[in-house]
């Protein structure tokens, strides 16, 4: 169990990096701690992988450190590190029981017979997987094999942190659920620090205390999952959370209110001390969710008109996208009655809450 | 194991390995004279006096040409008949496939020695002998299953969708094979056409067996090398050395895909 | 998955014709010569199982055995480990890896004939540099004299000659091995030996299989080298099966003899490579494809 500290960790493939394009990993400084579960959040490509293998030891990074419990690991190689690391596809030895599998890494630091047998059994019971001690590991299904893996990390008691690298990937979609459950009680049993990373937001959102949101090369946002989902700091965060995601807009400011497709919304204070005089790209975001359907009559300002593209029941809520301007807006609404007919091409009163309405300058949250 | 105790291994291995094969380059160098009368690690008086014979004397030059030939010819017969062979082994089950493949295997382990006798008679009674034909066909006995067995590994690594979308999208099925599936298991036929080359190419009991005077290979002709001043051995030097050359060019330009080729697309 | 298709068998067709005449139509005449005593071209007689029963009690051919399964033991017994080191010492990516691949390479283009005549003239006292070494270090070393002079030479002409193939094997094998599990076994702690037992070495089974199934072929068949290098002796020490077979049918000319032989000579690589591939099967129980 160890706190983990990155200080301007940064990494580049290139020599002398310039850009931030020549960057894999932008600088960024982060403190995670001890026992906590983390979940590295991203697209292919976002630079997940290439932070996960600086924590472990497999990438030396161009700039910055890595501090382990205060102590610089940078130039420590993986094995120096104490980690316990679980991979794409199950990582085991074919040629032995799921005992020996689990007791391997006690057997090459000296443990005592007695000692390995007790701990073995301990984390086979974590586990789920005392019926299986005997069998050769080999035989066995992906999800035990990759509990094997798992198991092998936490065979050691004193591991410092558990790293995954989309783990459950080849995982049946109905064993998934099952894992990540037995990792949560792992976590809240055996209280390590955890870092998980993946594509998936729903894994994620589950798994983890905080989030790092991560897009081409930088950490857009770290927070937990109802910071994300409530108040994403970029809008990439917002797109990427959320099924369907949020609704962006561009808008422009015109007298003090917000145009969205030749519409004026009404903007609180706040917002509109924060956008005005700001220079760049304005966008307005706001989650399906919160998007809500008000009598047509009504002309509040803080409604806009829009027509009816498609409404689909999907059993607990009802999922509708509306054209608004050159745009779509998905919205998911509770129930219909505000919407006169559901039928393509009517139109229809749209309230943006002000409250839940954010506002965007080059991507970032500036309202 | 570290690194430098691996080097080291390897390298004395290397060593040994091409020590045999430098002594005969060293021994082509030199003069008849030089090579029976000292033995030297490098040659006294450079000569290329060797290569110079077997350049220009036709009986000599004429035996590579031959044994290119049959071996070319057995490369390219035997890719082309185990293609849709390893195309319908990887693809389909039918009656008797396992048993098919089964006895292909079993002529890869037969001995070429038992071949000898009827080999000869058949192909005199066919009047295929002293014909490069008859070595390239007589090679296929070994080097199709072997062709088989390296491409049907290679094919089955491309999924089976690929050929379904294909008939969707209305491909006939030549047209389908030779413009979308060939290319996709390109580097299989390069590893395929190697070791038929290899085979064939170091195969002489039964090439000799079935070739006198037009198609003799360069095998052949190495034994008549005493003559009477005594053993030539620069000149049979210098022969060996070239047998070695096609060969070396062959894997320099392949050498990407040995390793892969080796495990045969089954590992 | 695979479709149930009869047409498939047109695609076979082609191989079919070819094989079928280069292998089934030879195969038929020796299955015809070994039950008949060919007294002259008109003239031949059915003697049944006779030429069978006679071949098998030929003391000749028990000794050309016995050496053929001492041979490819030995050879077997040193190749395989060899080429499993080597492959282990060559590394894993770079231009070093290419060279090294391709003179690795290098003794298997060699035609047959030439190797024997490589080592033929290599290990002469007069001007090979084995020979004259080997005297000048006060060993006694006669290839053409000495029979175990003779065998030792044979053994290692085949060694230099094949072990790049298991090599070359191998070496595919070790770079299938994703990176994974040299990380997982680092973090482990596990030892270089440890690596090897538990990693690398389940890991090559299946082209260890190939290997030794070739090898066993291949060096149970194997008639140019040794020929070329000794002519078979000094007598008969280094005379192998194949030789035997050649002699019989092409020296003698007892063709009926020899088919027998023939035939009985296939079943023995044929039942061998069965028994090998079962117990390689069985050693290397647990992964199911």
């Amino acid at each position: 169990m160890a706190r983990i500290e990155l200080i301007d960790l940064a990494h580049a493939y290139k020599p002398d990096p310039s850009t931030p394009s020549d960057y894999a990993l932008r600088p960024m400084s982060m403190t995670w701690r001890d026992g906590g579960a983390y979940a590295l959040l991203g697209p292919s490509g976002c630079g997940k992988t290439t932070l996960l293998n600086i924590i472990s030891g497999l990438v030396k990074p161009s700039h910055g450190k890595v501090l382990f419990d205060g102590k610089d690991v940078t130039q420590l190689p993986t094995e120096a590190r104490n980690i316990a690391q679980v991979f794409q596809f199950p990582v085991i030895y074919d040629t032995m029981t799921v005992h020996d599998n689990l007791a391997f890494p006690l057997r090459n630091r000296g443990w005592k017979d007695a000692e390995v047998k007790k701990r073995v059994q301990q984390v086979a019971q974590m586990l789920e997987l005392t019926g299986d001690l005997k069998m050769r590991a080999s035989g066995l299904s992906v999800d035990a094999k990759q509990k094997i893996s798992l198991g092998r990390g936490l065979v050691r008691p004193d591991v410092a942190a558990v790293l995954f690298d989309e783990p459950l990937t080849v995982i049946d979609p109905h064993l998934k659920w099952l894992l990540r459950r037995k990792l949560k009680e792992i976590h809240h049993e055996l209280k390590l620090s955890l870092i998980y990373v993946t594509h998936d937001q729903v894994e994620a959102l589950t798994f983890a205390d905080e989030v790092v949101v991560m897009t081409q090369g930088e950490v857009v946002q770290t927070g937990s999952a109802q910071a994300l989902f409530e108040t994403p700091a970029h809008t990439f965060v917002g797109y990427f959370i959320g099924n369907p995601g949020m609704n962006l807009f561009d808008c422009t400011l015109d007298d003090g209110r917000a145009i969205v497709a030749g519409q004026a919304l009404a903007l609180n204070d706040a917002a509109r001390a924060a956008l005005t005089g700001a220079s760049g790209k304005i966008t307005l975001g706001i989650r399906p969710e919160f998007v809500e359907c008000v009598d047509g009559a009504s002309a509040a300002s803080d409604t806009v008109q829009a027509t009816v593209l498609a409404v689909r029941n999907m059993g607990t809520h009802y999922l509708a996208e509306f054209r608004l301007g050159s745009q779509t807006v998905a919205a998911r609404l509770r129930s219909i009655d505000k919407v006169a007919t559901t039928a393509p091409g009517q139109g229809v009163r749209l309230r943006f809450p002000p409250e839940r309405t954010l506002y965007y300058v080059n991507d970032k949250r500036v309202a | 194991m570290n690194r430098k105790v691996s080097s080291g291994i390897l390298i004395a291995f290397l060593l040994a390995s091409l020590l045999p094969i430098y002594w005969m380059l060293n021994m082509s160098l030199k003069t008849n004279e030089e090579i029976v009368g000292v033995l030297s690690l490098w040659p006294q008086q450079l000569t290329f006096a060797n290569y110079h014979t077997i350049f220009t004397d036709a009986s000599w030059y004429s035996g590579y040409i031959n044994s290119m030939i049959y071996v070319a010819l057995n490369m390219v017969m035997s890719v082309t008949v185990a293609l849709p062979a390893a195309y319908a082994f990887s693809r389909y089950n039918f009656v008797g496939d396992k048993h098919l493949f089964f006895w292909l295997l079993t002529n890869r382990m037969t001995p070429p020695a038992v071949f000898l006798v009827p080999f000869f008679q058949l192909y005199s009674t066919v009047g295929l002998m002293d014909t490069h034909l008859a070595v390239a066909l007589a090679h296929m006995v070994f080097n199709v299953p072997l062709a088989v067995w390296i491409l049907e590994g290679f094919m089955s690594g491309v999924p089976k969708e690929i050929d379904e979308t294909a008939y969707i999208d209305g491909y006939s099925f030549p047209r389908f094979f030779i413009r979308i599936f060939l290319p996709m298991i390109k580097s299989g036929i390069g590893v395929t056409a190697f070791f038929c080359f290899m085979f064939s190419w170091v195969e002489l009991l039964l090439a000799r067996t079935l070739t006198s005077v037009n198609a003799k290979p360069i095998a052949a002709t190495m034994t008549r090398t005493v003559s009477a001043a005594g053993m030539d051995w620069g000149v049979l030097a210098a022969a060996g050395v070239l047998t070695i050359v096609p060969g070396a060019l062959v894997i320099w330009f392949v050498r990407h895909y040995i390793a892969k080729g080796f495990a045969m697309g089954r590992v | 998955m695979k479709t149930d298709n009869n047409r498939a068998w047109f695609l076979i067709l082609p191989v079919l014709l070819c094989v079928a005449f280069s292998a089934i139509l030879p195969l038929m005449t020796v299955v015809n010569y070994s039950v008949q005593d060919i007294l002259s071209p008109t003239q031949k007689v059915f003697v049944g199982v006779e030429w069978f029963r006679m071949v098998m009690q030929d003391g000749d051919l028990h000794s050309a055995l016995l050496r053929q399964l001492l041979f490819s033991g030995s050879v077997l017994a040193i190749q395989i480990p060899l080429g499993i080191l080597i492959a282990l010492c060559m590394p894993a990516d770079g231009w070093k890896a290419s060279l090294s691949l391709v003179l690795i390479a290098l003794p298997l283009l060699i035609p047959w004939n030439v190797v024997g005549t490589i080592w033929q003239i290599f290990g002469r006292g007069d001007i090979g540099l084995m020979g004259y070494s080997l005297n000048q270090l006060g060993v006694d070393y006669n290839y053409n004299g000495n029979s175990l002079d003779a065998w030792l030479t044979v053994m290692v002409m085949d060694i230099w000659h094949w072990t790049p193939l298991v090599v070359l094997l191998c070496y595919a094998g070790l770079r299938a091995i994703p990176d994974a599990y040299y990380q997982a076994a680092r973090i482990d702690g596990a030892s270089r030996l440890a690596v090897f037992r538990y990693i690398q070495l389940p890991k090559l089974r299946n082209v260890l299989m190939i290997a030794v199934l070739l090898r066993f072929m291949d060096s149970f068949m194997i008639y140019t080298e040794p020929f070329v290098l000794t002519g078979g002796g000094p007598g008969n020490a280094t005379t192998f099966l194949s030789q035997y077979l050649t002699q019989k049918a092409v020296g003698q000319f007892d063709l009926g003899p020899a088919s027998a032989f023939s035939l009985i000579y296939f079943l023995i690589i044929l039942l061998f490579c069965f028994a090998l591939y079962t117990w390689m099967q069985r050693v290397g129980t647990g992964d199911q494809k």
